[in-house]
């Protein structure tokens, strides 16, 4: 099959949605400048024109707000925050309104909304160049959030997000972009809720968000070569999260390392830790081990950018923990 | 107007007439019936603006969109939304507008165009300019309002909203509706200036100050700004002065702001905008008996309300979770 990078993925997954759907139109900041986008939204405002395809004022407010009112009013906006930090400014039209807003009026109204963050991690970039919430957003009833991690899910999510009818909170790495993998060419969705498992195993099951997924494989290498048979799942889906999935691969392997990139309190493997325990305490053999960010924002210094970010070698280390090497 | 009035400024005349009056003796019955014990969902009553809403409404088509805040009763009854649909979601019933989900802060009407109210400040402004750029990019004609208070002129939301609507000439009227009070807090405590129209312009949108309680000045503003959204040229400010007669949230008259606000009452009161619609009725000659009967219509119209609030179910416990997500494609 074809190979497309994950920037190119996310890229053809807007350009399909432009062409197949008239409701879709794009909103936000940086959509015309690879400095903000990669290569994930090149040259759609010539190919789509700029009233579809709107580089917009620096409003995360007035722009998000109007991508609800816009969806409430029966189009299918994407609005497009180029880092997750600048998005904070937006909550209330997220928060209050986008995630409220059909509960509030019965169903009688909705918000069929994707809301684009990037994280854009490292290079010593500092605290507000880097910051990665997705368990803030997972906290909140009436929204979804996705991470995909692969080209291949990189577009069939955002297809599935827009096609949702809910407001997505759709999260993109930029240390994901240059990854490769195969990518079909036509409209396909990766179906939100549905975590993959992309390697068996029966000894510990690894479940990794984002770009944690690649670390996890790398760590799953290395465990390999040390005996260890990992299971490892890529979550994709952070709300609603596969329970199923996760608890059937803990029921086999009894030993569960969570991996997430963010901070650990009250975080995405806090969340999943707590559901298996709750479910699933006597399959398991060892506590079950999460391997996140310290609780602290991120350093500058690439000394501490260092000691500061996650890698395979930190779940090698959990999951020998959790096995009992 | 006098013996000169046509009868397309009678029809006008009576349409806001009516619009005003059934707002104001909605508003007076659930005074009443907060009072009473038997609304207890906060409600922000328009009594004393309903001129404003009656005045922009009768500019619009059912299609044109609405968006309001925490005090749109009244913006809510002017559109079309179904009356006794309303006093049911005041009581919290399951055949509220909003299926007992919403209560008075949380209004919808999608069949008239009324896509919703919340009670956080200003945060319509942008959803509004968000209805306005789809009706744009459908190219469909229709115009979208947004109802908001002088507070929320000082959040960020109205200035932003105002800049991309400018920017992107989107059919869009913002109607501020200036009472001069921010819950307790008087205009003049809030910014240096009472320049609120100023806004407008420093952000390239038309604007204009109004009398609040003329509905028909409301209209006539209101209307030229319909035509001009629906060329094309883009959005317009509407800041209407006008006085709300009860305290900022229950049926009190001046419980937040003490003494010094009951001269001023007063003098707005001398200028109530129901009695002043009346009045022009009367004075063009329309009969006397015949406003008697409308008012007597609107009387039996509310009671019924009252009557089916009372007697309907409320939401089954077991509909708790309903709704948090959208079933299907979404959108009205």
């Amino acid at each position: 099959m074809r190979t497309l990078t994950y920037a190119q993925a996310i890229r053809e997954a807007h350009a399909l949605l432009l062409e197949n759907d008239p409701r879709v139109f794009l909103i936000g900041q940086g959509l015309r400048s690879p400095w903000y986008a990669g290569g994930s939204l090149e040259g759609l405002d010539s190919e789509f024109g700029p009233e579809r395809v709107m580089d917009s004022p620096v409003s995360e407010n007035a722009t998000t707000g109007a991508a609800v009112g816009a969806a409430i009013a029966g189009m299918r906006p994407i609005v497009f925050h180029p880092r997750m930090d600048f998005m904070l400014l937006a909550l209330d039209p997220i928060i209050n309104q986008a995630a409220n807003w059909s509960y509030m009026f019965a169903g009688q109204v909705s918000v069929p909304l994707v809301i684009r963050a990037v994280v854009n991690r490292g290079g010593e970039q500092g605290a507000q160049h880097a910051q990665a919430m997705q368990a803030l957003f997972m906290h909140l009833p009436g929204l979804k959030v996705v991470m995909p991690s692969t080209p291949h899910d990189a577009k069939g999510l955002l297809i599935a997000a827009v096609a949702d009818g809910n407001p997505v909170l759709y999260i993109d790495d930029r240390w994901l972009y240059d990854e490769v993998g195969p990518v079909a060419e036509e409209m396909y969705t990766v179906p939100i809720g549905t975590a993959a498992v992309r390697k068996e195993g029966a000894d510990v099951t690894i479940v990794a968000t984002s770009y944690m997924a690649v670390e996890a494989m790398k760590a799953v290498a290395v465990l390999a070569e040390r005996g260890i048979d990992a299971e490892m799942i890529d979550l994709r889906s952070i709300k609603p999260w596969d329970h199923e999935l996760i608890f059937d691969s803990v029921r086999k392997t009894g030993r569960l390392v969570i991996s997430d990139a963010a901070w650990k309190t009250a975080g995405v493997a806090a969340e999943i830790a707590a559901s298996v325990s709750t479910e699933l305490f006597d399959a398991l053999k060892a506590p079950i081990q999460r391997v996140t960010l310290p609780d602290a924002p991120a350093p500058v210094s690439a000394a501490l950018e260092r000691a500061y970010y996650i890698t395979a070698g930190d779940i090698v280390t959990a999951a020998e923990r959790a096995v009992g090497v | 107007m006098g013996s000169e009035q046509t009868e397309g400024a009678r029809q006008l005349l009576l349409q806001t007439y009516r619009s005003m009056r059934r707002i104001r003796r909605f508003e007076e019955r659930t005074a009443d019936l907060i009072e009473a014990g038997e609304i207890k969902t906060p409600c922000h009553l328009y009594i004393g603006q309903e001129a404003i809403a009656a005045g922009v409404c009768a500019a619009l088509g059912r299609d044109d969109y609405i968006w309001g805040g925490h005090r749109s009763h009244g913006h809510y009854l002017a559109k079309g939304g179904g009356l006794a649909a309303m006093m049911a979601e005041l009581y919290g019933k399951a055949t509220g507008c909003s299926g007992g989900r919403g209560g008075s802060m949380h209004l919808v009407a999608p069949e008239v165009g009324l896509l919703g109210t919340v009670p956080l400040v200003a945060a319509t402004i942008p959803l509004a300019v968000g209805a306005a750029l789809a009706s744009k990019l459908r190219n469909d004609g229709r115009v979208s309002v947004s109802f908001f208070g002088d507070g929320a002129t000082e959040e960020g939301h109205f200035h932003e909203s105002l800049n991309l609507a400018a920017l992107y000439r989107l059919p869009v009227i913002f109607v501020c509706e200036n009472n001069f009070y921010s819950s307790h807090l008087h205009l003049l405590e809030r910014r240096a200036e009472d320049n609120i129209v100023e806004s407008g312009r420093a952000h390239g949108v038309p604007a204009a100050r109004l009398d609040g309680n003329d509905a028909l000045a409301v209209h006539q503003a209101t209307a030229e700004a319909v035509a001009r959204a629906r060329r094309g040229d883009g959005p317009t400010l509407l800041e209407c002065r006008t006085y709300r007669w009860r305290g900022h949230v229950g049926p009190a008259w001046d419980m937040d702001v003490g003494v010094r606000r009951k001269d001023e009452l007063k003098e707005w009161q001398s200028r109530d905008p129901v009695a002043q619609g009346r009045q022009r009725l009367l004075d063009g000659g329309y009969p006397e008996a015949e406003l008697e009967q409308t008012d007597r219509g609107i009387e039996e119209e509310i009671e019924q309300a009252v009557e089916f609030a009372r007697t309907s179910p409320y939401p089954d416990e077991a509909s708790l979770l309903d709704f948090v997500y959208a079933s299907g494609t979404g959108g009205p």
